[in-house]
Protein backbone atom coordinates (compact mmCIF):
# COMPACT_ATOMS: atom_id res chain seq x y z
CA UNK A 1 0.00 0.00 0.00
CA UNK A 2 2.62 2.68 0.85
CA UNK A 3 5.49 3.20 -1.01
CA UNK A 4 3.74 4.52 -3.88
CA UNK A 5 4.36 7.70 -5.14
CA UNK A 6 3.02 10.60 -3.08
CA UNK A 7 2.63 13.12 -5.98
CA UNK A 8 1.17 10.78 -8.11
CA UNK A 9 -1.50 9.72 -5.90
CA UNK A 10 -2.36 12.32 -4.92
CA UNK A 11 -2.62 13.36 -8.63
CA UNK A 12 -4.88 10.62 -8.87
CA UNK A 13 -7.20 12.09 -6.20
CA UNK A 14 -10.06 13.56 -8.48
CA UNK A 15 -10.23 10.12 -10.01
CA UNK A 16 -10.01 7.97 -6.57
CA UNK A 17 -12.87 10.12 -5.62
CA UNK A 18 -15.25 9.93 -7.88
CA UNK A 19 -14.72 5.89 -8.05
CA UNK A 20 -14.86 5.96 -4.71
CA UNK A 21 -17.97 7.84 -3.74
CA UNK A 22 -19.61 7.54 -7.07
CA UNK A 23 -21.04 10.69 -8.12
CA UNK A 24 -19.74 12.69 -10.80
CA UNK A 25 -19.99 16.22 -9.58
CA UNK A 26 -18.42 17.63 -12.32
CA UNK A 27 -22.42 17.33 -13.54
CA UNK A 28 -24.03 19.59 -10.60
CA UNK A 29 -21.19 22.61 -12.20
CA UNK A 30 -23.26 25.65 -12.70
CA UNK A 31 -20.49 28.49 -13.19
CA UNK A 32 -16.89 29.12 -12.27
CA UNK A 33 -17.54 28.46 -8.60
CA UNK A 34 -21.19 27.80 -8.29
CA UNK A 35 -22.58 24.35 -8.54
CA UNK A 36 -26.19 23.36 -8.02
CA UNK A 37 -26.28 22.05 -4.25
CA UNK A 38 -29.86 21.73 -4.06
CA UNK A 39 -29.81 19.09 -6.78
CA UNK A 40 -26.78 17.69 -5.31
CA UNK A 41 -28.60 16.70 -2.25
CA UNK A 42 -31.98 15.96 -3.78
CA UNK A 43 -30.38 13.65 -6.16
CA UNK A 44 -29.84 10.90 -3.11
CA UNK A 45 -32.92 10.22 -3.64
CA UNK A 46 -33.61 10.19 0.26
CA UNK A 47 -36.23 12.48 1.40
CA UNK A 48 -36.37 12.45 5.48
CA UNK A 49 -39.16 9.99 5.75
CA UNK A 50 -36.45 7.68 3.80
CA UNK A 51 -33.87 8.20 5.31
CA UNK A 52 -35.76 7.65 8.83
CA UNK A 53 -36.85 4.05 7.37
CA UNK A 54 -33.34 3.35 6.82
CA UNK A 55 -32.09 4.63 10.11
CA UNK A 56 -34.72 2.73 11.94
CA UNK A 57 -34.21 -0.80 10.28
CA UNK A 58 -30.60 -0.38 12.64
CA UNK A 59 -31.99 0.68 15.67
CA UNK A 60 -30.76 4.77 14.76
CA UNK A 61 -32.67 7.70 15.30
CA UNK A 62 -35.22 8.33 17.33
CA UNK A 63 -33.62 9.17 20.14
CA UNK A 64 -34.93 10.94 23.19
CA UNK A 65 -35.77 14.37 23.93
CA UNK A 66 -34.92 15.18 27.40
CA UNK A 67 -35.87 18.42 29.56
CA UNK A 68 -33.17 19.41 32.15
CA UNK A 69 -35.47 21.08 34.86
CA UNK A 70 -31.77 21.38 36.93
CA UNK A 71 -29.86 22.91 34.49
CA UNK A 72 -33.03 25.20 33.45
CA UNK A 73 -33.47 25.82 37.44
CA UNK A 74 -29.48 26.65 37.53
CA UNK A 75 -29.62 28.93 34.55
CA UNK A 76 -32.58 30.73 36.45
CA UNK A 77 -30.25 31.19 39.53
CA UNK A 78 -28.03 33.38 37.79
CA UNK A 79 -30.12 34.95 34.85
CA UNK A 80 -32.05 38.30 35.23
CA UNK A 81 -35.27 38.36 36.86
CA UNK A 82 -37.90 37.05 33.91
CA UNK A 83 -34.73 35.55 32.11
CA UNK A 84 -33.79 31.46 31.69
CA UNK A 85 -34.72 29.80 28.70
CA UNK A 86 -35.86 25.94 29.40
CA UNK A 87 -33.13 23.71 28.07
CA UNK A 88 -34.09 20.49 26.54
CA UNK A 89 -31.58 18.07 25.27
CA UNK A 90 -31.42 15.50 22.32
CA UNK A 91 -29.83 12.59 23.64
CA UNK A 92 -28.01 11.20 20.62
CA UNK A 93 -25.99 8.84 22.60
CA UNK A 94 -28.39 6.41 22.58
CA UNK A 95 -27.69 5.74 19.40
CA UNK A 96 -26.07 2.38 18.57
CA UNK A 97 -22.55 3.27 18.51
CA UNK A 98 -22.89 6.21 20.98
CA UNK A 99 -22.94 9.46 18.75
CA UNK A 100 -25.35 11.21 16.03
CA UNK A 101 -22.54 10.05 13.98
CA UNK A 102 -24.81 7.03 13.28
CA UNK A 103 -26.99 9.26 11.29
CA UNK A 104 -24.50 9.93 8.74
CA UNK A 105 -22.94 6.56 8.79
CA UNK A 106 -26.65 4.74 8.17
CA UNK A 107 -27.31 6.69 4.89
CA UNK A 108 -23.41 6.15 3.66
CA UNK A 109 -23.30 2.31 4.67
CA UNK A 110 -26.78 1.80 2.73
CA UNK A 111 -25.39 3.50 -0.58
CA UNK A 112 -22.46 1.71 -0.51
CA UNK A 113 -24.17 -1.62 -0.68
CA UNK A 114 -26.78 -0.07 -2.98
CA UNK A 115 -24.52 0.68 -5.17
CA UNK A 116 -22.58 -2.50 -4.49
CA UNK A 117 -19.43 -1.91 -2.91
CA UNK A 118 -17.79 -4.62 -1.03
CA UNK A 119 -16.37 -2.34 2.29
CA UNK A 120 -16.01 1.42 3.24
CA UNK A 121 -13.43 2.78 4.20
CA UNK A 122 -13.61 6.25 6.04
CA UNK A 123 -11.31 9.29 7.42
CA UNK A 124 -11.72 9.46 10.68
CA UNK A 125 -10.33 10.19 14.19
CA UNK A 126 -13.77 10.29 16.04
CA UNK A 127 -17.23 8.85 16.74
CA UNK A 128 -18.01 8.69 12.93
CA UNK A 129 -15.31 5.71 12.82
CA UNK A 130 -16.94 3.69 15.59
CA UNK A 131 -20.56 4.59 13.58
CA UNK A 132 -18.98 3.69 10.45
CA UNK A 133 -17.63 0.48 11.84
CA UNK A 134 -20.78 -0.24 13.71
CA UNK A 135 -23.18 0.25 10.25
CA UNK A 136 -20.84 -1.94 8.23
CA UNK A 137 -20.99 -4.43 10.74
CA UNK A 138 -24.36 -4.99 10.57
CA UNK A 139 -24.52 -4.86 6.24
CA UNK A 140 -21.85 -7.23 6.16
CA UNK A 141 -19.48 -4.79 4.60
CA UNK A 142 -15.41 -4.74 5.48
CA UNK A 143 -14.67 -1.49 7.07
CA UNK A 144 -11.88 0.49 7.21
CA UNK A 145 -10.88 3.45 9.35
CA UNK A 146 -8.24 5.57 9.13
CA UNK A 147 -6.99 7.90 12.08
CA UNK A 148 -4.89 10.32 12.97
CA UNK A 149 -3.98 8.94 16.24
CA UNK A 150 -0.47 9.35 17.85
CA UNK A 151 2.45 11.98 18.35
CA UNK A 152 5.97 11.51 17.45
CA UNK A 153 6.41 10.01 20.72
CA UNK A 154 3.96 7.57 20.47
CA UNK A 155 1.45 9.03 23.01
CA UNK A 156 -2.30 8.34 21.11
CA UNK A 157 -4.82 10.52 22.03
CA UNK A 158 -6.85 8.63 24.85
CA UNK A 159 -10.07 9.83 23.00
CA UNK A 160 -8.95 8.72 20.11
CA UNK A 161 -7.62 5.43 21.15
CA UNK A 162 -11.18 4.75 22.82
CA UNK A 163 -12.42 5.20 19.18
CA UNK A 164 -9.94 2.89 17.88
CA UNK A 165 -10.68 0.21 20.52
CA UNK A 166 -14.92 0.40 19.65
CA UNK A 167 -14.05 -0.02 15.78
CA UNK A 168 -12.01 -3.28 16.70
CA UNK A 169 -14.86 -4.21 18.85
CA UNK A 170 -16.89 -3.56 15.10
CA UNK A 171 -14.74 -5.79 13.41
CA UNK A 172 -13.26 -2.59 11.25
CA UNK A 173 -9.41 -2.53 10.15
CA UNK A 174 -8.00 0.60 12.30
CA UNK A 175 -5.05 2.14 10.36
CA UNK A 176 -3.38 4.24 13.24
CA UNK A 177 -1.13 7.25 11.87
CA UNK A 178 1.09 9.87 13.33
CA UNK A 179 0.01 13.26 12.63
CA UNK A 180 -0.01 15.20 9.80
CA UNK A 181 -2.44 16.16 6.82
CA UNK A 182 -0.75 13.67 4.83
CA UNK A 183 -3.29 11.21 6.19
CA UNK A 184 -5.39 12.46 3.10
CA UNK A 185 -2.57 10.03 0.89
CA UNK A 186 -2.69 7.14 2.94
CA UNK A 187 -6.65 6.97 2.95
CA UNK A 188 -6.27 7.95 -0.96
CA UNK A 189 -4.08 4.83 -1.17
CA UNK A 190 -6.16 2.59 0.67
CA UNK A 191 -9.45 3.69 -1.74
CA UNK A 192 -7.15 2.73 -4.72
CA UNK A 193 -6.19 -0.37 -3.30
CA UNK A 194 -9.59 -2.08 -2.06
CA UNK A 195 -11.93 -0.55 -4.28
CA UNK A 196 -13.92 0.68 -1.08
CA UNK A 197 -16.84 3.03 -1.02
CA UNK A 198 -15.65 6.51 0.67
CA UNK A 199 -17.85 7.21 3.83
CA UNK A 200 -17.32 10.80 3.80
CA UNK A 201 -18.65 12.93 6.59
CA UNK A 202 -18.90 15.19 3.50
CA UNK A 203 -21.17 13.60 0.80
CA UNK A 204 -24.66 14.32 0.31
CA UNK A 205 -25.75 11.02 2.03
CA UNK A 206 -23.72 12.06 4.80
CA UNK A 207 -25.32 15.49 5.15
CA UNK A 208 -29.25 14.16 4.60
CA UNK A 209 -28.58 11.67 7.26
CA UNK A 210 -28.51 14.24 10.19
CA UNK A 211 -31.86 15.87 8.55
CA UNK A 212 -33.65 13.36 10.10
CA UNK A 213 -32.03 14.84 13.34
CA UNK A 214 -33.10 18.40 13.28
CA UNK A 215 -36.96 16.53 11.71
CA UNK A 216 -37.03 14.95 15.01
CA UNK A 217 -35.83 18.04 17.30
CA UNK A 218 -38.65 20.15 15.80
CA UNK A 219 -41.59 17.45 15.68
CA UNK A 220 -40.45 16.07 19.54
CA UNK A 221 -40.47 20.09 20.66
CA UNK A 222 -43.46 20.96 19.58
CA UNK A 223 -45.21 17.26 21.24
CA UNK A 224 -44.00 18.65 24.40
CA UNK A 225 -44.16 22.06 24.54
CA UNK A 226 -46.95 22.92 22.02
CA UNK A 227 -44.46 24.76 19.74
CA UNK A 228 -41.10 24.54 17.79
CA UNK A 229 -37.93 25.32 19.56
CA UNK A 230 -36.42 29.21 19.47
CA UNK A 231 -33.22 28.15 19.39
CA UNK A 232 -31.17 24.78 18.48
CA UNK A 233 -27.39 24.35 19.50
CA UNK A 234 -25.48 22.36 17.56
CA UNK A 235 -21.79 21.22 18.06
CA UNK A 236 -19.84 22.57 15.01
CA UNK A 237 -16.72 21.16 13.63
CA UNK A 238 -16.58 20.08 10.02
CA UNK A 239 -20.04 21.96 9.14
CA UNK A 240 -22.00 18.79 8.74
CA UNK A 241 -23.68 18.90 11.84
CA UNK A 242 -25.04 22.39 11.99
CA UNK A 243 -26.20 22.45 8.03
CA UNK A 244 -28.17 19.21 8.45
CA UNK A 245 -29.70 19.97 11.57
CA UNK A 246 -30.74 23.23 10.45
CA UNK A 247 -32.37 21.37 6.76
CA UNK A 248 -34.17 19.22 8.99
CA UNK A 249 -35.57 21.42 10.85
CA UNK A 250 -36.94 23.55 7.86
CA UNK A 251 -37.91 20.36 5.98
CA UNK A 252 -40.29 19.97 9.97
CA UNK A 253 -41.64 23.78 9.33
CA UNK A 254 -39.72 25.01 12.09
CA UNK A 255 -38.65 28.25 9.84
CA UNK A 256 -38.75 30.93 12.76
CA UNK A 257 -36.27 28.60 14.78
CA UNK A 258 -32.80 30.17 14.98
CA UNK A 259 -29.48 27.54 14.37
CA UNK A 260 -26.59 28.60 16.55
CA UNK A 261 -22.89 26.47 15.68
CA UNK A 262 -20.96 26.11 19.15
CA UNK A 263 -17.19 25.31 18.96
CA UNK A 264 -14.91 24.83 21.58
CA UNK A 265 -12.04 27.53 21.50
CA UNK A 266 -8.93 25.63 20.70
CA UNK A 267 -7.00 28.87 18.87
CA UNK A 268 -3.41 28.99 18.79
CA UNK A 269 -2.90 25.26 18.71
CA UNK A 270 -2.09 24.04 15.26
CA UNK A 271 -4.46 21.37 14.02
CA UNK A 272 -1.17 19.60 11.71
CA UNK A 273 1.29 20.24 14.69
CA UNK A 274 2.69 17.40 16.29
CA UNK A 275 3.74 18.94 19.63
CA UNK A 276 -0.09 20.46 19.77
CA UNK A 277 -1.74 17.26 19.22
CA UNK A 278 -1.68 16.06 22.75
CA UNK A 279 -2.13 19.25 23.76
CA UNK A 280 -5.65 20.03 23.00
CA UNK A 281 -8.24 18.02 25.22
CA UNK A 282 -11.10 18.08 22.27
CA UNK A 283 -10.31 16.25 19.27
CA UNK A 284 -13.86 17.29 17.46
CA UNK A 285 -16.23 19.99 18.32
CA UNK A 286 -13.21 22.39 17.94
CA UNK A 287 -12.23 25.77 16.35
CA UNK A 288 -9.35 24.19 14.74
CA UNK A 289 -12.08 22.47 12.42
CA UNK A 290 -14.65 24.96 12.35
CA UNK A 291 -13.19 27.94 11.50
CA UNK A 292 -11.29 25.96 8.14
CA UNK A 293 -14.77 24.31 7.42
CA UNK A 294 -16.53 27.68 7.55
CA UNK A 295 -14.47 29.78 5.30
CA UNK A 296 -13.61 27.23 2.97
CA UNK A 297 -16.10 24.03 2.94
CA UNK A 298 -14.69 22.67 -0.47
CA UNK A 299 -11.29 21.94 1.49
CA UNK A 300 -12.85 18.35 2.65
CA UNK A 301 -12.11 14.94 1.22
CA UNK A 302 -14.90 15.00 -1.54
CA UNK A 303 -14.87 17.93 -4.57
CA UNK A 304 -18.30 19.74 -2.73
CA UNK A 305 -18.67 19.46 0.17
CA UNK A 306 -22.44 18.92 1.38
CA UNK A 307 -21.97 20.53 4.43
CA UNK A 308 -22.21 24.03 3.90
CA UNK A 309 -22.55 25.66 7.34
CA UNK A 310 -22.75 29.49 6.45
CA UNK A 311 -26.02 28.61 4.48
CA UNK A 312 -27.95 27.78 7.72
CA UNK A 313 -25.73 29.62 10.90
CA UNK A 314 -27.51 32.11 12.27
CA UNK A 315 -25.22 32.52 15.18
CA UNK A 316 -21.68 31.53 15.69
CA UNK A 317 -20.11 31.05 19.22
CA UNK A 318 -17.15 29.70 21.41
CA UNK A 319 -16.94 28.17 24.49
CA UNK A 320 -13.75 27.19 26.55
CA UNK A 321 -12.37 23.78 27.51
CA UNK A 322 -13.01 24.28 30.79
CA UNK A 323 -16.19 25.60 30.45
CA UNK A 324 -17.11 22.09 28.67
CA UNK A 325 -15.98 20.26 31.30
CA UNK A 326 -17.60 22.11 33.93
CA UNK A 327 -20.97 21.66 32.02
CA UNK A 328 -20.21 17.94 31.58
CA UNK A 329 -20.17 17.67 35.43
CA UNK A 330 -23.17 19.56 35.94
CA UNK A 331 -25.43 17.47 33.37
CA UNK A 332 -23.92 13.97 34.78
CA UNK A 333 -24.47 15.70 39.05
CA UNK A 334 -28.05 17.71 38.26
CA UNK A 335 -29.62 15.75 35.21
CA UNK A 336 -28.26 11.90 35.71
CA UNK A 337 -26.73 11.89 32.30
CA UNK A 338 -22.86 11.03 32.28
CA UNK A 339 -22.61 11.87 28.89
CA UNK A 340 -18.89 13.06 26.76
CA UNK A 341 -17.12 16.27 27.19
CA UNK A 342 -17.16 17.29 23.20
CA UNK A 343 -21.10 17.07 22.84
CA UNK A 344 -21.33 19.14 25.19
CA UNK A 345 -19.90 22.02 23.35
CA UNK A 346 -23.50 22.95 22.78
CA UNK A 347 -24.89 22.42 26.34
CA UNK A 348 -22.07 25.13 27.72
CA UNK A 349 -23.50 27.57 24.94
CA UNK A 350 -27.34 26.89 25.83
CA UNK A 351 -26.22 27.58 29.54
CA UNK A 352 -25.12 30.86 28.46
CA UNK A 353 -27.74 31.08 25.68
CA UNK A 354 -30.55 30.72 28.12
CA UNK A 355 -29.97 33.53 30.14
CA UNK A 356 -29.56 35.80 27.68
CA UNK A 357 -33.18 34.89 26.92
CA UNK A 358 -37.08 35.35 28.25
CA UNK A 359 -38.24 32.73 30.61
CA UNK A 360 -40.92 30.94 28.11
CA UNK A 361 -38.57 30.48 25.52
CA UNK A 362 -37.32 27.10 24.69
CA UNK A 363 -32.97 26.03 23.92
CA UNK A 364 -32.71 22.55 22.39
CA UNK A 365 -29.68 21.15 22.75
CA UNK A 366 -28.81 18.72 19.57
CA UNK A 367 -26.85 16.40 20.87
CA UNK A 368 -24.84 13.98 23.25
CA UNK A 369 -22.15 11.53 22.90
CA UNK A 370 -21.32 8.34 24.83
CA UNK A 371 -18.22 8.50 27.34
CA UNK A 372 -16.06 6.21 28.61
CA UNK A 373 -12.38 5.25 29.17
CA UNK A 374 -10.00 7.46 27.45
CA UNK A 375 -12.86 10.29 26.44
CA UNK A 376 -14.25 11.73 29.40
CA UNK A 377 -13.21 14.93 31.43
CA UNK A 378 -10.97 12.90 33.99
CA UNK A 379 -8.92 11.04 31.15
CA UNK A 380 -8.41 14.09 29.31
CA UNK A 381 -7.54 16.84 32.28
CA UNK A 382 -4.97 14.21 33.31
CA UNK A 383 -3.33 14.26 30.23
CA UNK A 384 -3.31 17.93 30.23
CA UNK A 385 -1.76 17.38 33.12
CA UNK A 386 0.68 15.52 31.93
CA UNK A 387 1.73 17.26 29.04
CA UNK A 388 2.22 20.33 31.67
CA UNK A 389 -0.75 22.40 30.98
CA UNK A 390 -2.07 23.98 33.92
CA UNK A 391 -5.71 23.03 34.86
CA UNK A 392 -7.39 25.17 38.11
CA UNK A 393 -10.27 26.64 39.34
CA UNK A 394 -11.13 30.31 37.93
CA UNK A 395 -12.26 32.86 35.35
CA UNK A 396 -13.07 30.97 32.32
CA UNK A 397 -11.68 33.70 30.89
CA UNK A 398 -8.12 33.48 31.53
CA UNK A 399 -8.22 30.09 29.86
CA UNK A 400 -5.53 29.75 26.93
CA UNK A 401 -5.34 26.93 24.74
CA UNK A 402 -2.45 24.52 25.63
CA UNK A 403 -1.73 26.41 28.41
CA UNK A 404 -4.33 26.67 30.70
CA UNK A 405 -7.34 25.39 31.39
CA UNK A 406 -10.06 27.42 33.90
CA UNK A 407 -12.37 25.29 35.52
CA UNK A 408 -15.44 27.81 36.41
CA UNK A 409 -15.86 28.59 40.46
CA UNK A 410 -19.13 29.82 39.74
CA UNK A 411 -22.03 29.08 36.86
CA UNK A 412 -22.69 32.84 36.21
CA UNK A 413 -18.93 32.58 34.61
CA UNK A 414 -20.40 30.70 31.98
CA UNK A 415 -20.27 32.75 28.81
CA UNK A 416 -20.17 32.44 24.79
CA UNK A 417 -18.00 34.57 22.63
CA UNK A 418 -19.31 35.63 19.30
CA UNK A 419 -17.33 35.30 16.24
CA UNK A 420 -18.09 37.65 13.99
CA UNK A 421 -20.06 36.49 11.10
CA UNK A 422 -19.58 39.17 8.84
CA UNK A 423 -16.09 38.23 9.46
CA UNK A 424 -16.49 34.69 8.44
CA UNK A 425 -18.52 35.55 5.01
CA UNK A 426 -15.58 38.06 3.80
CA UNK A 427 -13.27 35.11 4.74
CA UNK A 428 -15.31 32.91 2.82
CA UNK A 429 -15.52 35.36 0.07
CA UNK A 430 -11.88 35.99 -0.30
CA UNK A 431 -10.86 32.07 -0.04
CA UNK A 432 -13.70 31.50 -3.27
CA UNK A 433 -11.77 34.31 -5.20
CA UNK A 434 -8.85 32.74 -4.65
CA UNK A 435 -9.53 29.55 -6.01
CA UNK A 436 -9.86 30.98 -8.97
CA UNK A 437 -7.65 32.88 -11.93
CA UNK A 438 -7.03 36.14 -10.59
CA UNK A 439 -8.02 37.19 -14.74
CA UNK A 440 -11.21 35.01 -14.72
CA UNK A 441 -14.58 36.62 -15.19
CA UNK A 442 -17.22 35.79 -12.55
CA UNK A 443 -20.78 34.88 -13.76
CA UNK A 444 -24.03 36.14 -12.40
CA UNK A 445 -24.96 32.48 -11.53
CA UNK A 446 -21.52 32.72 -9.68
CA UNK A 447 -22.64 36.27 -7.95
CA UNK A 448 -25.32 34.28 -6.94
CA UNK A 449 -24.32 31.63 -5.74
CA UNK A 450 -22.25 33.21 -3.07
CA UNK A 451 -24.94 35.26 -2.06
CA UNK A 452 -26.46 32.08 -1.17
CA UNK A 453 -23.28 30.42 -0.06
CA UNK A 454 -23.32 33.45 2.73
CA UNK A 455 -26.92 34.84 2.61
CA UNK A 456 -26.57 38.00 1.70
CA UNK A 457 -27.55 39.29 -1.86
CA UNK A 458 -25.76 39.83 -5.22
CA UNK A 459 -25.51 43.60 -4.67
CA UNK A 460 -23.81 43.05 -1.70
CA UNK A 461 -22.08 40.43 -2.76
CA UNK A 462 -19.97 42.69 -6.16
CA UNK A 463 -19.45 45.18 -3.27
CA UNK A 464 -17.48 42.63 -1.58
CA UNK A 465 -15.42 41.18 -4.61
CA UNK A 466 -14.69 44.59 -6.17
CA UNK A 467 -13.31 45.39 -2.51
CA UNK A 468 -11.12 41.73 -1.84
CA UNK A 469 -9.97 42.36 -5.60
CA UNK B 1 17.21 -15.44 21.94
CA UNK B 2 13.87 -13.50 21.28
CA UNK B 3 10.94 -15.35 21.91
CA UNK B 4 9.26 -16.34 18.55
CA UNK B 5 5.10 -15.31 17.87
CA UNK B 6 3.49 -18.12 16.81
CA UNK B 7 1.23 -17.55 13.32
CA UNK B 8 -2.01 -16.02 13.80
CA UNK B 9 -1.32 -14.26 16.81
CA UNK B 10 -2.93 -10.30 16.81
CA UNK B 11 -0.10 -8.09 16.81
CA UNK B 12 0.82 -4.71 15.94
CA UNK B 13 2.84 -3.54 12.80
CA UNK B 14 4.77 -0.35 12.35
CA UNK B 15 5.98 1.61 9.23
CA UNK B 16 7.14 4.92 7.93
CA UNK B 17 5.05 6.30 5.42
CA UNK B 18 6.70 9.37 4.41
CA UNK B 19 10.23 10.08 5.85
CA UNK B 20 11.37 13.64 7.63
CA UNK B 21 11.95 14.79 4.25
CA UNK B 22 9.49 13.57 2.38
CA UNK B 23 6.47 15.62 4.48
CA UNK B 24 3.92 17.51 2.69
CA UNK B 25 4.60 20.82 1.49
CA UNK B 26 2.31 22.72 4.21
CA UNK B 27 2.91 20.83 7.10
CA UNK B 28 4.14 22.77 10.38
CA UNK B 29 7.71 22.86 10.90
CA UNK B 30 8.06 20.73 14.21
CA UNK B 31 5.64 17.97 11.99
CA UNK B 32 8.09 18.02 8.92
CA UNK B 33 10.78 17.21 11.21
CA UNK B 34 9.48 13.98 12.09
CA UNK B 35 8.25 10.91 9.61
CA UNK B 36 4.93 9.95 8.87
CA UNK B 37 4.34 7.04 10.98
CA UNK B 38 1.44 3.85 10.42
CA UNK B 39 0.86 1.31 12.93
CA UNK B 40 -2.11 -1.18 12.66
CA UNK B 41 -3.03 -4.94 13.95
CA UNK B 42 -3.82 -7.89 12.72
CA UNK B 43 -3.58 -11.47 12.60
CA UNK B 44 0.33 -12.27 12.24
CA UNK B 45 0.75 -14.68 8.97
CA UNK B 46 4.23 -16.40 9.65
CA UNK B 47 6.23 -17.11 12.85
CA UNK B 48 8.80 -14.26 13.57
CA UNK B 49 10.43 -12.05 15.89
CA UNK B 50 9.89 -9.14 17.68
CA UNK B 51 11.73 -6.56 14.92
CA UNK B 52 10.92 -8.51 11.91
CA UNK B 53 9.57 -7.50 9.06
CA UNK B 54 6.41 -9.60 8.67
CA UNK B 55 2.91 -9.56 7.32
CA UNK B 56 -0.58 -9.64 9.05
CA UNK B 57 -3.91 -10.15 7.74
CA UNK B 58 -6.08 -7.32 9.04
CA UNK B 59 -9.64 -7.19 9.89
CA UNK B 60 -10.72 -6.17 6.77
CA UNK B 61 -9.17 -9.09 5.30
CA UNK B 62 -6.02 -7.31 4.07
CA UNK B 63 -2.32 -8.48 3.80
CA UNK B 64 -0.05 -5.79 5.15
CA UNK B 65 3.47 -5.72 6.24
CA UNK B 66 5.50 -4.03 8.64
CA UNK B 67 8.02 -4.25 11.53
CA UNK B 68 6.72 -6.21 14.15
CA UNK B 69 6.15 -4.57 17.27
CA UNK B 70 3.95 -5.68 19.97
CA UNK B 71 2.36 -9.04 20.42
CA UNK B 72 -0.94 -8.67 21.70
CA UNK B 73 -1.00 -5.04 22.32
CA UNK B 74 -3.07 -3.92 25.44
CA UNK B 75 -5.48 -0.96 25.52
CA UNK B 76 -3.49 1.71 27.01
CA UNK B 77 -6.12 4.19 27.75
CA UNK B 78 -8.72 4.72 31.42
CA UNK B 79 -9.52 7.46 33.23
CA UNK B 80 -6.74 8.14 35.40
CA UNK B 81 -7.29 9.93 39.18
CA UNK B 82 -10.13 11.63 39.85
CA UNK B 83 -9.57 15.04 38.98
CA UNK B 84 -9.87 17.37 41.93
CA UNK B 85 -10.83 20.43 40.23
CA UNK B 86 -14.06 18.71 39.17
CA UNK B 87 -14.76 17.20 42.30
CA UNK B 88 -16.74 19.86 44.52
CA UNK B 89 -18.48 21.46 41.58
CA UNK B 90 -21.51 19.75 42.08
CA UNK B 91 -21.91 20.41 45.64
CA UNK B 92 -21.75 23.98 44.94
CA UNK B 93 -24.28 24.53 42.13
CA UNK B 94 -26.57 22.00 44.52
CA UNK B 95 -25.75 24.97 47.23
CA UNK B 96 -26.78 27.34 44.10
CA UNK B 97 -30.17 25.72 43.86
CA UNK B 98 -31.04 25.42 47.83
CA UNK B 99 -30.44 29.34 47.76
CA UNK B 100 -32.71 29.36 45.25
CA UNK B 101 -35.63 27.54 46.52
CA UNK B 102 -35.27 29.12 49.80
CA UNK B 103 -35.83 32.37 48.21
CA UNK B 104 -38.75 31.32 46.10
Amino acid sequence: MIGQNYAAIMAERTAIMRMSVGIDYSQYTTGLLAFDYERLLADTGYDVATAQAIQTRTAVGNTPLVELHNLTALVRAVARPGRGARIFVKDEAANPSGSFKDRRAALSIHEAVQRGYSGVAAATSGNYGAAVASQAAKAGLRCIVVQEAFDSRGAAQPEIEEKRRACDAYGAEVIRLSVGPELFYVFLCVLKNTGYFNASLYTPYSVVGIETLGFEIAVQTREQTGRFPDVVIATHAGGGNVTGTARGLQKAGATHTSVVAASVDLSGLHMASDRDFNRKSFTTGHTGFSMPFTVWPDRADVPRSAARPLRYIDRFVTVTQGEVFYITQLLAELEGLERGAAGNTSLAAAFAIAQELEADRLVVVQETEYTGAGKHPIAQLNLAKQMGIEVRRGDPRDNNPGVRIVIPEHPRQIAVVDVDLDHVRREYVRHAIESVPAEAKLSDVDIEFLAAETRTDSAVMRRLIDELR
Amino acid sequence: MAERVAPGTWVDIHRIVLRAGERAPKVPEDTKAVPLEMRTAGFLVAAAVLGDEVEVITRAGRRISGTLVAVNPAYTHGFGAPIPELAAVGEEVRAILRARCRRA
